[in-house]
């Protein structure tokens, strides 16, 4: 991992203990660091201070210092340097570390201040939270039961907003749930560079609203109803489809671009519900794309590979392997690998490529990147198959030298490992004039060319690792099981690498991590067990001359990489 | 006529037979004579004459003006900018309304020296949007005053250049609020900043250090420059010098504006002796002596003050002197002159409905407790007044009142829970028994709501 560079720490005192914070931290993130929660709504870690809450009102203290002598004022019955208590309370979250801060979450002024917000937060919120798609993930919820008084003395008539108010394509607003926090003013104008929300009229009667004539409808929409902390902003394709706690969430990678997004993927009983951005400060923030949370869409699609065919007709799994391992040992074998499959895929396809003495090729992506969390390079892990050795240089588009060998009939059999070559850029005629074995999700012009058709897994369905444009080389886990029949990518690959004559490798991930760490010298001392949750840094200095794609992204910057340190 | 306890300075021709607001009437009034020798000395000299003077600030809340031109930080190297506030807005305050319509040019002076004195090269008048002809007035003033050089690229021929810009609000109480108006200055929605760090003095108008004074502070300038600090802090009282303005309003006789020297009317001579006492058969029951958001001061309540000399005195609200220190250290405070006198009258629980319902219209929405709370209280008011009181209400209204002030980002929240927590404090039993007492109230009670 890259080191960096060591920030100036300053002592701050929290409820009496106290803990060393770099420059700039702000009282909610030190308290975090003691395990004291300041409750909080409007503050977010990615985004500007604003403020409007007011739920983190804490008491401030500064130590005492007389005047005229500019020496601490000592406290005779402590012993201790007096501390100069603020009278009025204190928003946390704009209170940064300064020397010898002191601050106090418990006593009966904080408590009152929160039991204070919470009951006007509450007031005009319509409780309508049996039919809310944020009850069990709501803040509003969570702190009213931690800090509100658990009654209320409001008898008044609420105010009447608009329910049903659709933002954009993906996002709807219920204006009575809203509490103005302006998270999502915040990151539209900060993050997505879309400044289209703000508030209209006055006061309590105060309105979330687009301006006249625009939309929510920039690809990154669907973070405003992650950082919504109530239930006003809603996605339209979650919306009252699942009870949150209900849901179990699986780390995982999005496999839209290079940029690696980490993700969380909710799902129950085998189906999955949606796609949220996890946290990782290195790469995505608390950020994701709005086209990276329908991926989950192709696991269900109707036009999914469920069923092994030879020669058009279904087989079973392991009848189309050996069949494929038999024309794969005719020699005259070209490997079209892919930068869509994992680090241990493109080793297996590598492998393959070995033992049968033919060249490979990887299937090129490169589009226009959004300078954010979309790469200009859509294949999540071109630079695995450079690590495992798949490849040596950047794919070239439109496959045109395998083209070019089928044409000169100089290939008989051409191996797809996860690519539709039809898409891919090679004619019908071409496809016709050699055997396909291809390994895919979907049904496609090239599985229905194909002599043996094998299904694979999604990246929801598998476990595996990518390396994303950084070198950071992330893990994602298996949310959802695969379709029934259809056998671990790796036990596939295995299996066929076998039939086709090459080495018997297991299957198992941590086994082939093994193997992979002894034999590829950027992944040596890696397990995959020992990969974090926000990855791990590989030294890129070998492949720095490369002419990558990608254009600078959040917490990317094209060029030279600065050396990893060693592991 | 003035009163003859009155000591006209800024109103000198307020209200004057004959006294337009054009550029010639002013000038044949020795207007822009001081701007023309503030000119010719040092900007120091002039910060130093504004200090020694003790001008404190006339917008409200009393800030010295001097220390807030020293304030204002000059190592950054930007520009700083000269804010007047004339968004007035205080209900019972109507002061600075006078001075735009009928004397323009006095106001356009004390611009111009303050200006001077800090060398501001940008000065920008936020009058509020309710005074389109005050802001047509400012414009026709200052369009002539640049005419003849006294503002512009180029003034009096020193090589100095200052332009002024008359903005119009929009119609919104909070933009008296100096962040909020500079956020809406700056075209934004006027959400007041948080303070610390967004001091205007250091991070102001377009992030620049920033200078907001009041119309009425300004005016005072110049006449701080024509007399000298000395002699106006021989004015008015120690640490309250100069005069006040004030605007009477409400069950006096001779409700107006009045121009007194600082301190030395009290509450009572100022009612009672100026103002003409009040209505024939009344009693006066409360006063609120600051503009609305002041706490209100209960007829027959005493005060034990301690005053500079160490010694303590008793006052009733009579006794009261007109300045910013007596009205503070008597709970409450000089804010923006406005003086709200009410006599018995008049139904508390009604007058506080009024109060709370422009503060729950006005409130910004920026920040919870103010955003709720004051909506809360007008309905809680509201309710009593239609006929629906608690014996309880008094006490949740008091209740909700002590969870707004002091917790919000500006000080709006103090300002809509004083009103509250002073009237339920001074006229609980009021509040206590209202249902009971409407039936018993006189037939010819003022109807506020």
């Amino acid at each position: 991992m890259i080191a960096p560079p060591k920030p100036e720490l300053i002592t701050v005192n929290i409820d009496g203990r106290e803990i060393a914070v770099p420059k700039g931290t702000n009282m909610i993130e030190a308290a975090r660091q003691l395990g004291i929660e300041i409750p909080h709504f409007c503050y977010h870690p990615k985004l500007t201070v604003a403020g409007n809450c007011r739920m983190c009102l804490v008491e401030m203290g500064m130590p005492a210092v007389d005047p005229a002598t500019k020496q601490p004022t000592m406290d005779p019955a402590t012993g201790k340097q007096k501390i100069n208590w603020v009278p009025k309370p204190t928003i946390a979250c704009f209170t940064n570390a300064a020397p010898g801060l002191h601050i106090r979450t418990t006593t009966p002024l904080v408590r009152d201040c929160r039991e204070g917000v919470m009951e006007f937060l509450l007031i005009n919120h319509p409780l309508d939270c049996p039919i809310c798609d944020q009850a069990g993930e709501c803040k509003l919820q969570e702190q009213a039961t931690g800090y509100g008084r658990g009654y209320s003395r409001f008898i008044e008539r609420k105010n009447v907003k608009p329910k049903r108010t659709a933002l954009g394509p993906r996002v709807m607003l219920d204006d009575e749930r809203c509490i103005l926090c302006s998270r999502c003013v915040r990151f539209c104008k900060e993050i997505a560079g879309d400044d289209v929300l703000g508030f209209v009229d006055r006061g309590s009667y105060s309105t979330l609203t687009c301006y006249p004539g625009r939309k929510l409808e920039n690809n990154y929409s669907l973070n405003t109803v992650d950082i919504c902390p109530v239930g006003a902003l809603t996605s339209t394709d979650f919306r009252f489809k699942m009870r949150v706690w209900f849901l179990k969430t699986t780390a995982s990678i999005c496999p839209e671009s290079s940029v690696g997004v980490n993700t969380e993927v909710w799902s129950r009983e085998g189906v999955i519900y949606r796609i949220t951005p996890r946290r990782n400060d290195e790469v995505n923030d608390t950020w994701m794309a709005d086209s990276g949370r329908v991926l989950y869409k192709q696991v269900a699609a109707p036009d999914r590979l469920v069923r092994a065919t030879v020669g058009g007709a279904a087989s079973p799994q392991d009848e189309a392997v050996a069949r494929a391992g038999e024309l794969l040992k005719r020699g005259g074998v070209a490997v079209v690998g892919s930068g869509r499959s994992s680090v241990e895929e493109q080793f297996l396809t590598r492998k393959l490529a070995e033992t049968l003495k033919a060249p490979a090729w990887l299937v090129s992506r490169v589009s226009e990147g959004d300078g954010l969390l979309i790469a200009a390079d859509r294949n999540p892990n071109v630079r695995g198959a450079l690590v495992t050795g798949l490849i040596t240089t950047l794919p070239g588009p439109q496959l045109a030298e395998l083209a070019a060998q089928i044409d000169a009939g100089k290939l008989t059999t051409v191996l797809s490992v996860g690519e539709d070559l039809a898409a891919a850029g090679l004619t019908a005629a071409q496809l016709a004039r050699v055997n396909v074995v291809y390994l895919g999700t979907h049904a496609n012009a090239t599985s229905a060319a194909a002599k043996v058709a094998i299904p694979t897994l999604t990246v929801f369905e598998k476990s595996g690792t990518f390396i994303n444009q950084q070198f950071r080389l992330q893990k994602f886990a298996p949310a959802v099981p695969g379709p029934r029949g259809v056998a671990d990518d790796l036990a596939t690959l295995t299996r066929l690498l076998a039939a086709a004559g090459g080495p018997a490798l297991a299957a198992d991930i941590d086994a082939l991590w093994a193997v992979m760490a002894g034999e590829i010298r950027h992944l040596a001392a890696v397990t995959y067990a020992n990969v974090p949750p926000t990855g791990l840094l590989l030294d890129p200095t070998d492949f720095a001359r490369l002419p990558f794609a990608e254009g600078a992204a959040l917490h990317y910057k094209p060029g030279p990489v600065e050396p990893a340190a060693a592991p | 006529m003035p009163h003859p306890a009155e000591r006209r300075l800024i109103f000198r021709h307020i209200d004057e037979p004959g006294y337009t607001p054009d550029l010639a009437c002013y000038l044949r009034h020795g207007g822009y004579e001081v701007l023309k020798k503030s000119v010719a000395r040092k900007p120091a000299e002039l910060v130093d004459e504004v200090k020694k003077s003790g001008l404190r600030g006339r917008g409200g809340a009393g800030f010295p003006c001097g220390v807030k031109w020293t304030l204002v930080d000059r190592k950054s190297g930007k520009p700083v900018y000269l804010i007047v506030n004339a968004d007035e807005s205080e209900p019972g305050t109507f002061k600075d309304r006078y001075i735009i319509h009928q004397d323009p040019h006095q106001l356009i002076e004390g611009i111009m020296i303050t200006c001077w004195a800090n060398q501001v090269k940008q000065a920008y008048i936020y009058i509020r949007g309710e005074f389109p002809r005050g802001a047509r007035i400012l414009e026709q003033a200052i369009a002539e005053a640049r005419a003849q050089r006294f503002v512009g690229p180029d003034v009096l021929g020193t090589g100095y250049g200052c332009e002024i810009f008359v903005h119009r609000g929009a119609g919104a109480y909070i933009c008296g609020e100096e962040t909020g108006l500079i956020e809406s200055l700056e075209g934004k929605r006027p959400y007041p900043r948080i303070k610390p760090p967004y001091f205007p003095a250091v991070l102001g108008l377009y992030q620049c250090p920033t200078i907001v004074n009041n119309v009425e502070t300004l005016c005072n300038v110049r006449h701080i420059a024509e007399i000298g600090g000395e002699a106006f802090a021989r004015m008015g009282t120690p640490n309250n010098t100069g005069t006040r303005l004030l605007c009477v309003s409400g069950h006096v006789q001779r409700p107006g504006y009045y121009e007194l020297e600082c301190g030395k009317v009290t509450m009572g001579q100022l009612l009672h002796d100026i103002c003409g006492g009040p209505r024939p058969g009344r009693t006066f029951k409360a006063v609120i002596p600051g503009g609305s958001s002041a706490k209100i001061l209960r007829f027959g309540e005493r005060f034990k003050v301690r005053q500079r000399d160490g010694s303590t005195v008793e006052w009733g609200v009579e006794d009261i002197p007109m300045d910013f220190d007596s009205l503070a250290a008597c709970g409450s405070m000089g804010g923006s002159g406005g003086v709200i006198v009410m006599d018995d009258s008049v139904d508390m629980v009604a007058a506080l409905a009024n109060i709370n319902a422009f503060y729950a219209h006005e409130s910004c929405g920026q920040c919870t407790p103010c955003r709720e709370g004051s909506l809360w209280m007008k309905k809680i008011s509201a309710r009593m007044v239609h006929g629906e009181a608690r014996a309880q209400d008094g006490d949740l209204l008091k209740s909700v009142a002590d969870q707004i002030a002091g917790r919000t980002i500006c000080p709006f929240g103090e300002a809509c829970a004083w009103p509250t927590q002073s009237f339920v404090l001074k006229f609980g039993d009021e509040f206590k028994g209202y249902a009971e007492a409407r039936k018993n109230r006189p037939a010819d009670a003022v109807a506020l709501v």
